[in-house]
Order: C-alpha cells, then structure tokens, then sequence
C-alpha cells in the first residue's frame, strides 16, 4: 500500500472512530482542546510566564511523583493502595523539621539550622535532614507493613482496604499529638532568589526549584537501577507476576515485599523535606492533600507502573501550575480531577497502562 | 534411604481436610507418579511436600531432614524444584529472563550458561524464542518453559505437576522424552498426572489418590494391569 493510500484509511478510520463516538466524549474531547487552544494563545503572549509556570509545575510535579512511586511500587507488588502513604510523606517532613530544628524529645542535639547559619551548615543540615526522613519513612513503611497488612494478606480486599485506611488516620493524629494543629514553618534554607536574574527577569527559577530537581532525578535513577539491575529488583518482579513462583525460586517473597514499602517510604521522605524547604511549610493534614494528588497521579500513569507515577506526577504539576495562572487557584483541583476522569473514561489503565514491563505484570 | 520420605501428611485450604494422611516414598533415581481424578489432591500433595502449603501435620523428610514447616524458598536450595500447576511462569520476562530465574539461588554465572544450553538442547523450540515475552508464547512453549526453568538449579527432586495439561498428543509425547531423559540424567522424578496412560508408561512406580488418602501403591506395571485403575483412570471397561 502507497503512503497516500494508509494516510486516506487512517483518516477513514479516524472519521468512523468520530462518527462512533459518543457526544459525551466529542464534548469531552473539545473541551480539552479549547483549553490547550487557549493554553497556546497564553504561552505566545508572554512567553516569559509561560515558560516560569512551566517550570514552577514540574518542581510541584516532582515532588507528587516521588509521592506516588510509593503507591505505584506497592500497588504492583501487593495490589493494594498503602492509604497511610500520603501520611507518611507528611511524617517525613515533620522529621525533617525537627532534625533542621536540632532538638528532639526536649535534647538540643545542635543549634537549630536557618536562614542564618552558614553555607556549609545550611548544606549539611538539608543532607542530613533528608537522610534521617527517608531512613524514618522507610522503616515506618516496612512497620506498616508488618504490622497492618501483611497478617491480612490473604483476607478480602476490602478488610485491608479499611486497615490502610484506618492507617492513615493514625499517622494523621500522631502527626497532630506530636507538632499541634497550626502550620509548622521551615527555615528558609535555600535560596528563593531567581537563578536567571543576571540574564532575564521574563523567566523565573529560583535555587528552590533547582533543588528539588537535583534532589529528584539521581533518586529516579537510583530507582530505575535498582529495579532493572539488581538481585533485588529482579526479585520484585518475580513477585510482582507471580509470588508462589516466585517463592518455588528461592525468592523470599515476604522481605521483598518489604523491600517496596521500604522504597516507597524512603522516597515519601525525600518528597517530604523537599516539600517543606521549597514551601517553607507543613502542617497535620498535608498527608491527606498531597497524597490525593499523588494517588491521583499513580492512576493517571497507569496504577503499578513506575514510569506512569512520574509522568503523572509531572502532568499533574503542570496542569496545576497552568491553571492556578491562567484559570485561578479555586479552580485547580477541579481542572486537576476532571482530566483525571476524562483519562479514566478514555484509557481506563492509564496513561501508559498499568503494571508495565519495569514492574512486571502477569495473572491476567 | 529415600529420598523423599512422606509420613501421615496432613494438609487443610481452610477448613476443607484436603489431604487426610498420605504416605509415600520415592528412592534416588525414580520416577514416581501420582495418579487419581480431578480433586483428589495431587497437586496438594506436592504443594504439601514444597511447603508452598504446609501440612498441619505429619513429618516430611528429604535427604534424611525433616522439612516440613520450612519456607518454600527455601527448598530450592535443598533440592526441591518445581513444574507447578498452571505452568506459572513469569509472563512479562523473556525466555531466557524466566530460565536465570529458575537459577536465581545461584552465583555460578559459567554453569548456570551451561544449564541454560542444556535446557535449550532439550527444547529446541525455546532457543528460537530466547528474547520473546513468555506470556505470548502457546501453552506448549510455556510448559516446555515452566519445564526447563525447574531444570535450571539441578534438583535432586523434580516435582512435576500436570505436565501433559492442554498440549496436543505429539508435544506430550515429546515432553515426556524430555522427562525421561532428564530422570536418566540423575533427576528423581515425582510426577503428577491425569493423563495415566502415559504416565505408568515412564514410572517406575505409582500411587493412586482418591479424596485425600492413598488408595493403592504398586509397581507401575502392576498398576497398569489393575482392573480397577484400568477402569477408573485408563479409560478401559
């Protein structure tokens, strides 16, 4: 068949698919277009904001992402939405403050870290903080774990549904008893000072965002290693396809499952402190907000697959970001939830589909 | 000594007494089967004997150690590999990915690589498809897969579960070459069949479940000329 002839049947094709459509879905479709129609109409007036928004979004998304790798990992390994994990993300921020504060359980352990200290300290006291929140979040995951679900693995979804559940509230009220009700502020660590100031005021990225980035991407690639490259990682995709075969290899079935909440954890730490240095806040119920968004984003992605939770995040960021610009804050979460529905509607695993070749399927 | 050594084994899905006292033994170098119909408990004995299910009770020696209660990752090590039921391989790795896992216990690179030639000196039909999807392959493919990957830590016990399930009369015979020749190779054998025919034609010897308990043991050749397995399990009036 010539070039011209497969363009004609693509277009019949394309015709029939309009023609079988429902008028929801022509609505739907027109919808999304006038907005990025509109999007466009933006980004050529100041390409300046534009690109600022653009860049704000993924920070935003970068840090959901880390979020909802941590469902998406145990999801694909277990099928079951760790409902605490939004919550351990906020716990990771708690503990991140706290080690910045240099006091724990009434012990100065060192002057707190602020804006005021030195270079140095600053840099040390962000590691620190970040290592001692993922170490934190990891261990309180595999806790979870052992403690909440694993004795339920073989009940009815729904038992460990409401376990997860009631998981969550817990960690919420612990995060209430330990810190209060009132926002709990970060020191002003980094720089909020625009990176391009020297070269162009029309776009905006401060230190802050770079941060988040540089904090971001080695942990993605430590991630995508782990799971392709190692014993372990193998060993998770094992377990993920098919446990009792898993088991007949020699795999210990129960420490690899312990091994993904343990990353989850680590990751909602890391997002944690990030969160809190780059919004100079957190507060009880951040877990319950975020870990939304992040849920929302793991299924926007393809719920089990890992590249899916960061494309999400990232998509989620930047619909976000646009509209609190171009549209209005109160608008944001709407926009956010009705794309997720019109790509439920349309792709009902995803983005990119659920439990991809990363993770591992199987049992279908 | 046997190899295997089952005593009064007990096993429960729930309430369900799904295995009420088996007993049996397989000697280094058999092939033993287990024959009886649909539900009778076959594949609970071997998930019994794998510790996939452990028993409630009743002592399970191999190798003149008591493994019963032990993990059933553990038992690669000790020897025991399985073919299970429903093939079970991984479907979204490739050949060659499901054959390293059936070596994963393993650090010998040199060795696994000859294991893996072997495997595909067996089962030719798999070497064609080394860096395909194991979940796209026909079930042959996949039971010559789930075959050779059992194959891949060189067990002392090889506990095969319905192997001839779905495959067209030529593939069974085929895998059955394949079981033999594995068994002259040093693999003791403790195989699962409906298929009885074929199966009392390699044993060496043979058990016949009925509802969780042992009904009959003889020597496979006797079996074969038992009236009533003939009637029941052979498909003879």
């Amino acid at each position: 068949m010539t070039t011209t002839q497969e363009a004609k049947s693509r277009g019949a094709a394309l015709l029939d698919g309009i023609k079988a459509s429902s008028w929801s879905s022509r609505l739907a479709v027109a919808i999304v277009a006038a907005l990025v129609v509109l999007l466009l109409i933006q980004a050529v007036q100041d390409p300046g904001q534009f690109v600022s928004q653009l860049l704000i979004g993924i920070t935003n998304g970068a840090i959901i992402a880390l979020i909802a790798l941590g469902y998406t990992l145990v999801y694909g390994i277990v099928e079951l939405i760790n409902f605490a994990h939004g919550d351990n993300f906020m716990i990771g921020s708690f503990v991140g403050v706290t080690v910045l504060s240099g006091t724990f359980l009434g012990l100065g352990f060192f002057a707190p870290i602020d804006a005021g200290s030195g270079a140095g300290i600053k840099i040390v006291g962000v590691i620190l903080a970040l290592i001692v929140a993922m170490i934190a979040c990891g261990l309180i995951n595999v806790g979870i774990e052992r403690i909440a679900y694993k004795p339920l693995r073989n009940s009815p979804r729904l038992a460990v549904l409401i376990t997860a559940i009631g998981m969550s509230f817990i960690l919420q009220n612990l995060g209430l008893v330990w810190k209060g009700p009132s926002q709990i502020s970060f020191p002003g660590l980094i720089s909020d000072a625009n990176i391009f100031a020297g070269i162009t005021d029309a776009v905006a990225y401060r230190w802050k965002d770079l941060f988040v980035i540089l904090v971001t991407v080695p942990l993605l690639i430590g991630l995508s290693y782990f799971i392709r490259g190692t014993r372990q990682g193998k060993a998770m995709r094992a377990v993920a396809q098919d446990k009792e075969a898993a088991a007949m290899m020699g795999i210990n079935v129960n420490r690899t499952i312990s091994v993904a909440f343990l990353l989850g954890g680590i990751l909602a730490g890391a997002s944690g402190v990030m969160f809190g240095l780059f919004n100079g806040t957190t507060v009880f119920d951040l877990g319950f907000r975020q870990g939304l968004y992040a849920f929302t984003a793991a299924v926007l992605g393809g719920i089990g697959n890992l590249t899916g939770a960061v494309v999400g995040g990232i998509l989620i960021g930047i619909i976000g970001a646009m509209n609190d610009q171009y549209i209005g804050v109160r608008w944001t979460d709407v926009v956010i939830f009705t794309v997720l529905i019109l790509v439920l509607v349309f792709r009902p695993r995803g983005l990119l589909g659920d439990r991809s070749a990363v993770q591992g399927g199987g049992g279908e | 000594m046997a190899l295997l050594e089952v005593e009064n084994m007990h096993s429960f899905y729930g309430h369900i007494h799904a295995l009420r006292g088996i007993s049996l033994t397989v000697e280094e170098g058999e092939v033993v089967t287990l024959i009886g119909s649909n539900g009778a408990g076959k594949t609970t004995t071997l998930r019994s004997i794998h510790g996939i299910l452990p028993p409630r009770e009743g002592r399970v020696v191999f190798r003149g150690e008591e493994i019963q209660g032990i993990p059933a990752h553990h038992m690669i090590k000790r020897g025991i590999a399985q073919s299970p039921e429903g093939r079970k391989i991984f479907h979204r790795m490739t050949v060659t990915e499901n054959l390293e896992m059936g070596a994963y216990h393993r650090n010998d690179r040199k060795e696994i690589q000859e294991d893996m030639v072997r495997v595909y000196d067996l089962f030719p039909r798999l070497k064609e498809r080394v860096k395909q999807e194991a979940g796209t392959m026909s079930g042959g493919e996949q039971q010559m897969l789930a075959i050779g990957r059992s194959l891949m830590s060189r067990p002392k016990l090889l506990l095969l579960d319905e192997p001839s399930m779905g495959l067209a009369p030529v593939l069974v015979e085929r895998i059955f070459q394949v079981i033999e020749e594995v068994n002259k190779q040093g693999t003791t054998i403790l195989l699962v069949e409906q298929n009885a025919n074929v199966a009392l034609e390699i044993a060496t010897r043979g058990y016949v479940l009925e509802t969780g308990v042992i009904v009959n043991a003889a020597p496979a050749e006797k079996l074969r000329q038992d009236p009533k397995v003939r009637e029941a399990y052979l498909g003879e009036i």
